[in-house]
């Protein structure tokens, strides 16, 4: 069994507008992969269709978990498999508690009549907290209710930290951060890095790959990967631009 | 009008949906005439005062229409001639755990009633069909002269507390089912505690309906006498059955001077129960008096605590919690009548709807316009989960004069789509991610709540959102 996360010919279409074209995609574990592209080429709709969310539609294609399809699976039965999502935009859950949220999450994993053992989860809770510099207040706080944009993503982070994920798809997590926040939400992605995760981090701009370095970065537009390559890849689509790209693709437009 | 028996709402809590054979010494029959009233008296061996009692609220159940011209036409569906007003088993109450029967036992099992709250059994009375299976005064409470009684013994071991003050809070023809409650009482707890006392440990009592059509009509009556201070539990569980189960309940408090009554009800029917209570207590000066209600399940439930604050500077308080699922409407809310100086009320409401479910709150506060310094808090939020659910508010507050303050808030918010996504992609279920919004939206209310009840309301509300993913 491959221990990657295989996106394999993946169209998707929302409200009849096909999104995403045939998209093929590896990451293993251990390995860090930026996905790079101009706004409204899919990244998004990338991230919400492996999560399983229901306005989009999978037309065609297979996603593999470490070997297994997970487009058969429900939006928390993927979760529960090791797929891990950080949002852009993360809901609030009015009266929850970031701690009960967390609990609840935690206890989601385990069979049924077992019950979480509160010290104990309180105890690796608080080790994530020190890891990632966060202060223990943080967590009585109701889930994103009134949060700053840095706060949001740092509770992203910590669910991560809390749920360790086989899989990790970042969406945006640098949008709507100052440098002061890129840096700490930053800090917290490089220490969830390691061989046993995969990460994906989508993002519109190269910034935040000064901070997290990528193993391999691919270009992604009109709902394809059209370029992969190398972290020096991120550098030149910020000195080039994307027009850069597009030019390239132009000749062989004739196809798409 | 909604209806319960639809196959896909076949999602109730398997908690309570289980059935013991029955076996009933004395029952009444189906039907309520003066000869179900006089069979009720000679098995219970009561005094003449309440047979005549018996009998004229019969006749005012007989005068009173249906009130359906502002409540739910449901209500018309009720068949009280099909209904068993009389059940008893023929045992005794029984003043120790050893002597309750097993099968009785086992449905306790079943309940579910948690660990912690078997450590307070000693001071448990337990209603299983119209007589307590189980009665027994905490010893500590007993040395402190707190009687903790069923509503039949109350009434004749202690006729000289009982008579001065029953049916004087709620009396008779205060509403249809206040009379037929009057009517056909049986079971439900009388208590009163002395002078001073405070009882430490809150005085429990479990309710279940175990006999199809059989209405259960318990009556409880609390006296806290001067400077006292008592909290009483009441939970409700009734197992699943196919024709509609009729439950009229009247609770009277009285809070003298100085005391505090705090009444704390959890409860969790099936859906096929009409649920049709009055509740209401009075507070002499300087008391205070707070209902804790949580109403989950039920076909229909029709309950507005209030407190008549009678004396100076005294307090009520209504927290309350409704949950209507699939097919089910609470109508539910809160009264406060202000009757003295400095007198202050609050009401804190939260109602969940949840598919069909419908919940409305009515309201209901008066403040005269001859008194001071009078003041009212009412807050009213519903959350609604799916489209297809309805909320109503109705608040009637009226105040009169200068010199009081009342202050209303209400909101509505929904659980939206995006809420439930999100905690799915954290690995919960669709049913623990309602649960969990839930749970958050009543969270800053059940922090008042003692912490098992507390407990015990997220279990109840984990099973019941479960239950409504389909």
């Amino acid at each position: 069994m491959k221990q990657q996360l295989e996106i394999k010919n993946l169209s998707v279409k929302v409200e009849e507008t096909e999104i995403l074209k045939d998209l093929n995609l590896t990451l293993p574990r251990g390995e860090v992969h930026a996905i790079m592209g101009p706004n409204g080429t899919g990244k998004s709709t990338l991230a919400k269709a492996l999560s399983g969310h229901p306005d989009y539609e999978i037309t065609s294609g297979e996603v593999l978990l470490d070997g297994e399809n997970i487009l058969e699976m429900e939006v928390d039965e993927r979760a529960r498999a090791g797929l891990f999502m950080a949002f852009q935009y993360p809901s609030e859950i009015p009266g929850v508690s970031i701690a009960n949220f967390i609990r609840a999450a935690r206890q989601a994993r385990l069979k049924e009549g077992e019950e979480l053992e509160a010290t104990q989860f309180y105890k690796a809770l608080y080790e994530k907290m020190d890891m990632l510099q966060i202060d223990r207040k943080f967590t009585s706080r109701a889930v994103n209710e009134g949060f700053s944009g840095g706060e949001k993503k740092r509770n992203e982070i910590l669910q991560m930290a809390m749920l360790e994920p086989k899989y990790a798809i970042m969406d945006e997590t640098d949008s709507g951060l100052d440098i002061d926040a890129l840096r700490i939400v930053s800090d917290g992605v490089n220490k969830l890095r390691g061989p046993e995760r995969g990460i994906l981090l989508i993002t519109h701009y190269q910034r935040i790959l000064d901070y997290i370095v990528p193993d391999h970065v691919h270009v992604m537009w009109n709902g394809r990967i059209v370029k992969s390559g190398g972290k020096e890849l991120a550098l030149e689509l910020e000195k080039k631009g994307y027009d850069w790209i597009k030019e390239e693709l132009t000749e062989p437009a004739a196809r798409a | 009008m909604a209806t319960t028996d639809t196959p896909d709402l076949d999602i109730k809590t398997d908690i309570g949906n289980f059935v013991y054979p029955e076996k009933h010494k004395y029952d009444a029959g189906k039907g309520l005439s003066e000869s179900t009233i006089n069979y009720m008296c000679d098995v219970k061996e009561e005094p003449d005062w309440i047979r005549d009692f018996r009998m004229k609220a019969l006749k005012t159940f007989r005068d009173k229409p249906m009130p359906t011209n502002w409540a739910s036409k449901d209500l018309n569906a009720i068949n009280f001639d099909e209904i068993r007003y009389y059940l008893a088993g023929d045992q005794k109450p029984s003043r120790s755990w050893d002597d309750v029967p097993d099968d009785v036992k086992q449905t306790f099992e079943r309940l579910g009633i948690p660990e912690s709250e078997r450590k307070f059994l000693a001071g448990v009375e337990a209603q299983f069909d119209s007589e307590a299976a189980y009665s027994n005064i905490k010893e500590i409470a007993a040395k402190q002269g707190v009687i903790f009684v069923g509503s039949t013994e109350g009434l004749k071991e202690h006729p000289e507390i009982f008579r001065k003050w029953f049916g004087k809070v709620i009396p008779t023809g205060d509403n249809k089912f206040s009379a037929l409650n009057s009517a056909v009482f049986s079971g439900g707890s009388f208590i009163y505690v002395p002078p001073g006392v405070k009882v430490s440990h809150p005085l429990q009592a479990y309710f279940r309906i175990n006999a199809q059509n059989f209405g259960q009509f318990e009556r409880t009556l609390i006296i806290a006498d001067e400077g006292s201070e008592v909290t009483y539990m009441e939970g409700c569980t009734a197992p699943k059955f196919d024709t509609a189960t009729l439950h009229s309940a009247v609770v009277e408090l009285v809070a003298l001077k100085g005391a505090k009554i705090q009444y704390i009800t959890v409860q969790n029917w099936s859906d096929n129960v009409f649920n049709l209570v009055t509740k209401r207590g009075m507070a002499h000066e300087d008391a205070e008096i707070r209902w804790i209600d949580c109403n989950i399940g039920s076909r229909l439930t029709m309950k507005y605590p209030g407190v008549i604050l009678k004396g100076r500077r005294a307090r009520g308080e209504v927290l309350s919690i409704a949950l209507a699922n699939d097919g089910q409407h609470q109508d539910t809310g809160a009264k406060m009548v202000h009757a003295a100086d400095e007198t202050s009320s609050n009401i804190i409401s939260k109602s969940i709807s949840v598919g069909h479910g419908r919940a409305t709150y009515r309201g209901l506060v008066t403040m005269p316009k001859h008194l001071k310094g009078c003041k009212n808090n009412t807050e009213c939020d519903a959350l609604l989960i799916n489209t297809n659910s309805r909320t109503d508010t109705y608040p009637a507050i009226t105040t009169r004069g200068d010199h009081n303050s009342v202050q209303h808030e209400a909101s509505v918010s929904k659980v939206s789509a995006e809420q439930i996504f999100y905690m799915q992609q954290r690995g919960m279920t669709e049913g623990q991610a309602m649960s969990l919004a839930v749970n958050g939206f009543i969270n800053d209310l059940a922090q008042h709540f003692p912490m098992e009840y507390s407990v015990e309301l997220k279990r109840l509300i984990d099973l019941e959102m479960e239950g409504s993913v389909g």
